[in-house]
């Protein structure tokens, strides 16, 4: 008992205490922002490794970057990443960052369904299902619920069963083998429910877009709810992409 | 001699491959594991080749730290003699073979399908339909898992069969992590492209995979990168393996229910991962391994900020494994737990943490060594019981192992180099072989190019792939309540496995 209070009383507080306004520590790649500077489009194009860089004028599509940072790497002077970490959107289109903006990714109030907040904004439960996730998602967001993070402050949380859920969070590419398991988990969740695409490769497939072993229909045929990008997404992403569609103050 | 002595991360002609008829392949390979516990198979696979298909194997030796490699041609459809039959630690490769190319075996114990992949060769039947073994018995009952688990986890079938709460079966299939790894390497032709694909393998093994990636790349384009990026990647191990262990000593805190544990290790990990962020910009170390050069070379800088982070994390790590060791609630939960002896690891074929925790030595640190590790004089960590407890405690003992190794490397930081990012190019008619060890144990990639330098085959095997069944037998005998605990103590790779 003496150690446990030792062991408490050295761990001391370990929670963030603003999730909305945390600083990452080092060099994130969060939100890029792209100058004006005139460069070879097509070579920086070429140089993408998942075709999320378009030009005329120069874009990158955040639901395919891979955040390899190679393209800043190379083309300092136009492409810079920014800290920001605040990525989550509602619309799909709202994750291309076009040259010369400089604002901040939003969820738009206005497209989100009325009853999201109206029932979910006190307390969210969350079914996580896997579909060939490389495993690095799935880790940030166990993280999401650890001691440092602590989304449960917010009533957010994930929970077992999908019998017990208020939505999907799909991380991973959806393998062929994984399509129909993904089907019968949201079938199994009780309506009204959300669904929330985690990671690059759940949102475009990232670098396994285009393999024969995936089957995307399911996002093809469904209304997304939030689009959450990194590889993987980071836990201040996901938690304030949540807060955000949730509109909690 | 019918087979080829080749080191770790050395490339050869294709055409230096010993090709023997199937008998003599059968024999030699299957003799020279049997009875050598100092040998085991790395890699056994084959590729079609006009009408024919062309199996290699590879044998790890760990005393003579080389690998033998030795190559057979079989007739597309042929029924062969087993290497299972005479070894048991064949038989995943050789159901892959059967798999993937149809090839039939005459005596192999079960050719269950490995991880139904969208390109295997009988396209019929999916993986929902798997028709798992059954016992018909009034006593017995069966418990179906997954393949969606109750946690944030990957997918995968677990069925047990029961006596009561007592398991005397468990059956796993995995497949539904298949995303066609191994074909997008061929299909994807940019350097980059290539290396994000190994970064996205397993991404709780990120460095061992994609360190294994660029030795192999580098040694098939004979350009290898100065000693400031192996020192680097060396590092970069390390903090990984800190990193995912402490991450599992938590998982298995919770697993007992045992909610401090769980807390603090899941805490003490948030500054490891935050430094690999504050190093290359992603906390899972995404970006870091390239290739040919570092991107993000290592300097005093980022050396004063990780002896911070390590003075910061260890005493609260210790002292955390001394309280979670002396309570009798976690002992018995983890004490004769999910126990499996040599001999099993032996048959079959485990590596890594998995086989050291039972006196068997799997380390490709100390028998096929890389990076910095001849220098750094490795000792691996061995346990003697093989049950949950002896994995508990080689993860505790291996994070102390590697901030220690770590510590050592900062002594003498090398001068940074130039970036040499240039696009590498591929020798042709070339096969070369890449080990590593990450936190899991022994990670394999082996490539063939072709007669213009393009990649012909890419072959990539994770620890995993040996660990599964040593899994589902250690939770033999086991109460059905302990398997979260057994799982958590192997914590084996999903996506590793179905690539």
């Amino acid at each position: 008992m003496l150690t446990t209070l030792k062991i408490l009383h050295h761990q001391g507080k370990q929670y963030i205490p603003d999730l909305r306004n945390a600083k990452v520590p080092g060099i994130f790649r969060g939100r890029p922002e792209i100058s004006d500077e005139p460069v070879d489009e097509k070579a920086l194009i070429d140089l993408c490794p998942v075709g999320a860089i378009m030009m005329q004028p120069v874009r990158i599509d955040l639901g395919k970057c891979a955040f390899c940072g190679e393209c800043s790497r190379l083309f300092p002077g136009k492409i810079k990443f920014t800290t920001d970490y605040k990525l989550s959107v509602n619309q799909r289109e709202s994750l291309i960052v076009q040259e010369g903006s400089v604002n901040q990714l939003t969820v738009n109030p206005d497209l989100v369904r009325s009853e999201i907040r109206k029932l979910f904004k006190g307390s969210l439960k969350l079914r996580q299902v896997s579909a060939a996730g490389d495993n690095s998602t799935e880790l940030e967001l166990n993280a999401c619920g650890n001691v440092n993070f602590d989304m449960g402050r917010y009533g957010i949380e994930f929970v077992a069963s999908p019998r017990h859920a208020d939505g999907i969070v799909i991380t991973g590419p959806i393998s062929k083998n994984m399509a129909e398991p993904l089907q019968i988990t949201y079938d199994a969740t009780p309506s009204p429910k959300i669904i929330i695409l985690a990671g690059t490769d759940a949102i475009s497939g990232g670098i396994f877009n285009g393999s024969p072993a995936l089957d995307r229909k399911f996002i093809e045929t469904n209304h997304i709810d939030l689009f959450v990008p990194g590889n993987p997404v980071h836990p201040l992403t996901f938690i304030n992409g949540l807060i955000d569609l949730l509109g909690i103050r | 001699m019918n087979n080829l002595i080749i080191n770790n991360h050395q490339s050869v002609p294709v055409s230096s491959i010993p090709e023997t008829n199937y008998e003599l392949f059968l024999e030699m390979n299957t003799s020279l594991v049997a009875d050598h516990p100092e040998r085991h198979c790395v890699l056994y696979f084959g590729f079609r080749n006009a009408d024919t298909i062309r199996l290699i194997c590879c044998i790890a030796d760990d005393n003579n730290h080389n690998i033998l490699v030795s190559s057979s041609a079989v007739k597309d459809g042929a029924v062969l003699d087993s290497f299972t039959s005479r070894h048991f630690s064949f038989e995943k490769f050789e159901r892959e073979l059967h798999e993937n190319f149809g090839i039939e075996y005459s005596n192999h114990p079960w050719l269950k399908p490995v991880r139904y992949s969208y390109n295997r060769n009988k396209k019929t039947g999916n993986i929902a339909d798997y028709p798992f073994y059954g016992i018909e018995s009034e006593e017995l009952h069966e418990v179906g898992v997954g393949p969606v688990h109750a946690g944030i986890i990957e997918p995968g079938h677990f069925r047990f069969i029961c006596n009561g709460e007592q398991i005397l079966h468990l059956e796993i299939q995995l497949g539904y992590q298949h995303r066609g790894v191994e074909q997008l390497f061929l299909d994807r032709k940019k350097l980059l492209q290539r290396t994000i694909l190994a970064e996205s393998i397993a991404g709780d093994s990120v460095i061992g995979h994609t360190t294994a990636f660029a030795y192999l790349f580098e040694s098939l384009s004979d350009s290898y990168p100065g000693n400031e990026t192996l020192y680097s990647r060396t590092i970069a191990q390390e903090i990984e393996r800190i990193a995912i262990h402490t991450g599992d000593l938590s998982a298995l805190a919770g697993d007992v229910a045992y909610q401090l544990g769980n807390s603090v290790f899941g805490r003490l990990r948030t500054p490891v991962i935050n430094y690999f962020q504050e190093w290359c910009g992603n906390r899972l170390s995404k970006g870091l391994i390239r290739p040919g050069y570092n991107p993000y070379p290592f300097n005093k800088a980022l050396a004063e900020r990780l002896i911070s982070v390590l003075d910061a994390f260890e005493p609260d790590f210790v002292e955390m494994n001394k309280e979670m060791s002396s309570l009798p609630s976690t002992l018995s939960r983890f004490e004769r737990t999910g126990m499996l002896k040599k001999e099993q690891l032996l048959a079959v074929g485990t590596v890594g943490m998995s086989a050291r925790m039972n006196d068997l030595v799997r380390d490709i640190r100390i028998s096929h060594p890389y990076g910095l590790y001849p220098q750094l004089n490795h000792d691996p960590v061995i346990k003697h019981h093989g049950d949950v407890y002896s994995r508990v405690q080689i993860r505790k003992e291996e994070v102390l192992q590697s901030i220690s190794y770590i510590r050592s490397l900062l002594n003498d930081i090398p001068e940074s180099e130039p970036a040499n990012d240039k696009h590498l190019t591929l020798k042709p008619d070339s096969f070369a072989i890449s080990l590593t060890e990450g936190w899991r144990g022994e990670i394999c990639h082996a490539a063939i190019t072709d007669k213009n330098g393009d990649l012909l085959i890419y072959k990539v095997k994770d620890p995993s792939f040996h660990n599964w069944l040593a899994l589902a037998l250690a939770v033999r005998n086991n109460e059905i309540s302990d398997f979260p605990v057994c799982n958590k103590s192997f914590d084996l790779s999903y996506c590793g496995h179905d690539l």
